[in-house]
């Protein structure tokens, strides 16, 4: 088979190459994963000025070939030819940045070493020149004798010179120069990068003012801890206040075509398959994507800016008190959007054992995916009042939930670093990028691809759990004239009402027993599953929003809700996650062993929320 | 290459005054574990460096911010502490 040949884009982190890959292939990306490890692999394809196609291919980004992560070990193991599912490249475009130089030569240096045919790309010379450093590319042509491209890649300057150069080294494909192999000498390398780049400056004056004024603050032990809270504050209450109108416009939506389909459709099993199932299961979980848009919006911006690193900084006197190093802060963060990505940002973690212990917590930060639950049960049973000016009761019940999180969190990392993860305490040393502008092209890329995972989601395991669920609860019907409620006589109904001794202590109902088992899907199921629950029981109510809380406030008593609510704070239940955390982990046993610390913990917390409850009178 | 002998003094990078660059004359490399030194010499590290302390978190233990030739990095203050520099002399 002829394939279009390889090319691998490699460079130091902050070099831009994420924004050069893509400027040259657009939209014609694939994301998928190498076999055996978690590491995304992005490839796109590009046309070479001839018209013939290349497959780009997106390594993640390292400081040199002795990798100290899993990530830079594929990246080393690729351009070896060492990576299993991949061919050895037929040629590197290297990015470097140009106000970096004497830092990123060296990784070039060992690049060139190995022999493929190779591209340099000098990116971000505009931001160089801006910062009073003048380059001289062709001098570092020559100094290199490999092709160098000055290149601006968010703006796409330079992109048709560099796949001109780039064609001339892939036509000779077979006219591989002879290689070192990798060259380990890191100090000797330095020296030469620092050298070079001290050859091919023209001139130099004061570096990166505006990235330190802002560091200034952003740094500051008092200022800058007020920003990042006043940062993760609006955060929060964005993702609440901008949600609603486009997810009460959703819910209205599939209410209407619930009706629809009531008015047009004779009474029937497919006729309550369309309403009570499908529509009343995906549709309560299809409008919480406002909300995981915005908090994913929120953390892309974050990352782009540069900003990220300066929160790990601020935040990392607070995570080594547990044990932890600033760099989980980051991985954290994000699994408050979802622990998937969350989980998979652990990989730029290099201590083994800190990266462990960020996995087993991840999944207590308050993932997008229980702001359904949380939003359905706190409207439906928690009084809508003033505790002070201002602030409501509901918001606070939410905030504590999210406290509750990060507090289990922070113990649970406590724990596990003094006995199943336990070691010496890693350290951190991070490079901090300067600040850029995010591009509005890569957010929208980027929250485009959290869309459609999340669509696809409820598209497949949601419906399809949804559907099994409508089924078990649908059959047997209960005898005419009997008055045993449809549910209760139903398969599900009966295994609900089994499940429901074991959970009855914590003070569970039926309706949240039957809950809890598609809930391990996903969490958002549970929502979609009492949605079902209540429509089944009652085929002539209202579907939407409304009407589960009405039912819920029928059915549930305030003790039973909390409960409820504290038992998603630890409960790990969502396949995605265990299943990453299998992948990560590379066995079962890591997965294992949270699934059963965080059932334990739910246990435990739901019931004693459930007893001082009722101890409360509430 | 002997900058120290130039210079009195080598104070540690933890130490020095802020915006005051110095040059790396020696680095502790024992008191540092084998990846941790090893990633300081990939974020470019290196006797004869110009660094420069920027911004301190938290008073007591909390990590530094320094520049290494034109790149800004992060370390913890054990590891500053093991870096000895020699400030340059007032321009």
């Amino acid at each position: 088979m002829n394939q279009a040949p390889l090319v691998a884009l490699v460079g130091n982190p902050n070099a831009g190459k994420s924004a050069l890959f893509n400027a040259l292939t657009g939209a014609r990306q694939k994301v998928g994963n190498y076999p055996g490890v978690t590491v995304e692999r992005h490839a796109g394809r590009m046309a070479l000025p001839d018209g013939r196609p290349v497959e780009l291919l997106d390594l993640p980004g390292a400081y040199s070939l002795d990798p100290s992560s899993p990530d830079e070990q594929v990246t080393r193991d690729v351009l070896v030819g060492r990576q299993e599912g991949e061919r050895l490249p037929d040629a590197i475009i290297t990015v470097v940045d140009a106000s970096n130089l004497d830092n990123h030569l060296r990784f070039t240096l060992q690049l060139i070493a190995l022999g493929l045919p190779i591209v340099v790309a000098l990116n971000m010379v505009d931001l160089a020149e801006r910062d009073g450093l003048k380059l001289d590319p062709e001098a570092l042509e020559r100094e290199l004798g490999v092709p160098v491209v000055a290149t601006v890649a968010v703006r796409k300057r330079g992109l048709d010179a560099l796949k001109d150069r780039l064609g001339d080294v892939v036509r000779n494909v077979h006219a591989v120069r002879p290689g070192a192999g990798v060259q380990h000498d890191i100090v000797v390398l330095q020296r030469r990068a620092r050298q070079i780049a001290t050859a091919v400056t023209v001139s130099e004056t004061a570096a990166r003012r505006w990235t330190h004024r802002l560091d200034a603050v952003a740094l500051h032990p008092v200022a800058g801890t007020i920003l990042l809270l006043g940062i993760l504050f609006v955060m929060f209450q964005a993702v609440f206040a901008w949600a609603t109108p486009p997810a009460d416009a959703i819910d209205a939506g599939f209410s209407w075509l619930q009706g629809a389909i009531k008015a047009n459709m004779a009474d029937g099993p497919l006729r309550s398959l369309l309403t009570d199932g499908v529509i009343a299961g995906v549709g309560a979980v299809v409008v919480f994507l406002p909300q995981i848009l915005i908090l994913f919006t929120f953390i892309l911006i974050l990352e782009a800016t540069g900003y990220m690193v300066r929160a790990a900084f601020l935040m990392d006197r607070v995570m080594a008190s547990v044990g932890l190093s600033g760099r989980a802060f980051i991985p954290l963060l994000s699994s408050f959007a979802c622990a998937v990505p969350g989980i998979m940002a652990t990989r730029t973690i290099s201590d083994e054992k800190d990266r462990l212990t960020t996995i087993l917590i991840a999944p207590l930060m308050t993932c997008s995916a229980r702001l359904p639950v949380y939003t359905i049960i706190i409207s439906a049973l928690i009084p809508d009042k003033a505790v002070l000016p201002g602030i409501g009761l509901q918001g606070l019940v939410l905030f504590g939930l999210y406290v509750m999180g990060i507090a289990g969190a922070f113990g649970a990392a406590m724990l596990l670093r003094r006995t199943v993860t336990k070691g010496a305490t890693s350290g951190f040393m991070m490079e901090m990028p300067k600040y850029q502008m995010p591009r509005l092209r890569d957010v929208l890329l980027g929250l485009w691809q959290r869309a459609e995972i999340f669509l696809k989601r409820a598209g497949t395991i949601i419906l399809l759990t949804t559907i099994i669920l409508w089924a078990l609860l649908s059959f047997p019907k209960p005898p005419e004239g009997s008055n045993i409620s449809p549910v209760d006589y139903s398969i599900a109904g009966r295994i609900g009402n089994g499940l429901q001794t074991v959970v009855a202590p914590i003070g569970f109902n039926r309706d949240i027993a039957l809950a809890l088992i598609p809930a391990m899907a996903a969490r958002e199921v549970a929502v979609a599953a009492i949605g079902t629950v209540y429509a089944i029981d009652d085929p002539e109510g209202d579907a939407g929003q409304e009407a589960i809380r009405a039912n819920l406030r029928k059915n549930w008593t305030l003790p039973t809700a909390l409960a409820f609510l504290m038992w998603f704070v630890f409960a790990p239940q969502c396949i995605s996650t265990i299943a990453v955390t299998r992948r990560e982990t590379n066995g079962w046993k890591w997965p294992a062993f949270m699934v059963g610390y965080l059932f334990v913990l739910a246990y435990v917390a739901a019931g004693i929320t459930y007893w001082s409850a009722v101890a409360l009178g509430l | 290459m002997n900058v120290a002998a130039a210079i009195p003094q080598p104070v540690r990078l933890a130490q020095l005054p802020r915006l005051k660059p110095g040059t790396v004359s020696t680095v502790d490399w024992h008191d540092l574990s084998e990846p941790e030194g090893r990633r300081l010499r990939e974020l470019g590290l290196d006797e004869g460096v110009e660094v420069e302390l920027l911004h301190r978190s938290v008073l007591g233990g909390g990590p530094v911010a320094c520049r290494i030739g034109r790149m800004t990095v992060a370390l913890r203050r054990h590891v500053a502490a093991a870096i000895h520099v020699s400030p340059n002399p007032a321009s």
